[in-house]
């Protein structure tokens, strides 16, 4: 099986890929395997590292929660801007340690820090396991490292470590 | 789009909200990005056009092209796949290329990284109030 197919998802996404460009015909399929295939081979002479997924089933729960705080958070940061120079409103830097150290786990954690409108990655050191992020709008700097930590990373943790 | 005429009302008006959604949170993001005061806080505004403002474009074009050609067209996916992963690097390159600059100005607003980790608890240091800068 890994001889075959050395990245299982990849060879996936790939396929999806394709067939979501050329629309789904039976031609189509068979070629996108084909590419798939060979590509996913052309990738193993990288050797990039194998994300292990512990626990599909956690993804769709992690997507959803994703999903709500984009929604409320487009429309905090859009406020915001909207309110133009509100004294209120006191950015700064958070710091969090992390416990995750799984490479892939925390770049899905940097797309959803940086996706959430009000939240961006400013630095990460894997030697202190400590992250940076800049938040618009801090209104307690505890509420968001417990947000960063049991909100995302703990599920981000179940799914990859 | 001389078929656009077929679409039924429902969905027609359902796509000029997305589509006015998208590209208002767009519009927003780029106002953000022109009145907000400092670098940090400008980073924020402009991922209001890479979610919701795409989100909301994209799916009017799924809604769209799905009723006109009577199949589902899923297509746009890819492209909010493609946003998603790419924006944090971006973001990143800049972020760091802005810590760099500020660190070496010695920029009181900034914290340097040693700083950070020495204080082992959350608290980092807070930002400026909009507008006013605070003198440290």
């Amino acid at each position: 099986m890994t001889r075959v197919l050395p990245y299982p998802l990849l060879a996936a996404s790939l396929l999806a890929m394709w067939l979501l460009l050329n629309g789904f015909t039976p031609g189509h399929l068979l070629l996108g395997a084909v590419i798939a295939l060979v590509a996913s081979h052309m990738m193993s002479a990288l050797q990039p590292s194998k994300p292990r997924l512990r626990r599909w089933t956690r993804i769709a729960h992690l997507m959803g929660i994703v999903f709500v705080d984009i929604l409320r958070s487009n429309i905090a940061v859009a406020r915001i801007v909207l309110g133009g120079k509100n004294p209120q409103v006191v950015s700064g830097f958070v710091a969090i340690p992390l416990e995750m150290r799984d490479p892939t786990g925390l770049a899905f954690l940097a797309c959803i820090i940086t996706s959430t409108p009000g939240t961006a990655w400013v630095e990460y050191r894997s030697a202190d396991d400590l992250l940076l992020i800049h938040v618009l709008d801090v209104v307690s700097e505890d509420s968001w490292s417990d947000l960063i930590k049991n909100r995302y990373e703990a599920l981000l943790m179940e799914i990859f470590e | 789009m001389s078929h656009a005429a077929n679409l039924p009302l429902w969905a027609a008006l359902l796509v000029a909200l997305l589509l006015v959604l998208g590209s208002g949170l767009t519009l927003l993001g780029a106002i953000g990005l022109v009145r907000l005061d400092s670098f940090y806080k400008r980073v924020h505004s402009p991922t209001l056009g890479t979610t919701w403002g795409t989100g909301g474009i994209l799916l009017g074009s799924m809604l769209f092209f799905s009723m006109i050609e009577g199949r589902p067209v899923l297509h746009e996916l890819l492209i909010a796949v493609f946003v998603t992963v790419t924006t944090p690097v971006t973001l990143m390159l800049l972020a760091r290329a802005a810590l760099y600059r500020d660190r070496m100005e010695k920029n009181p607003e900034v914290p340097t990284f040693t700083a950070v980790a020495e204080r082992s608890s959350e608290v980092v240091v807070k930002g400026t109030k909009n507008g006013e800068p605070e003198k440290s």
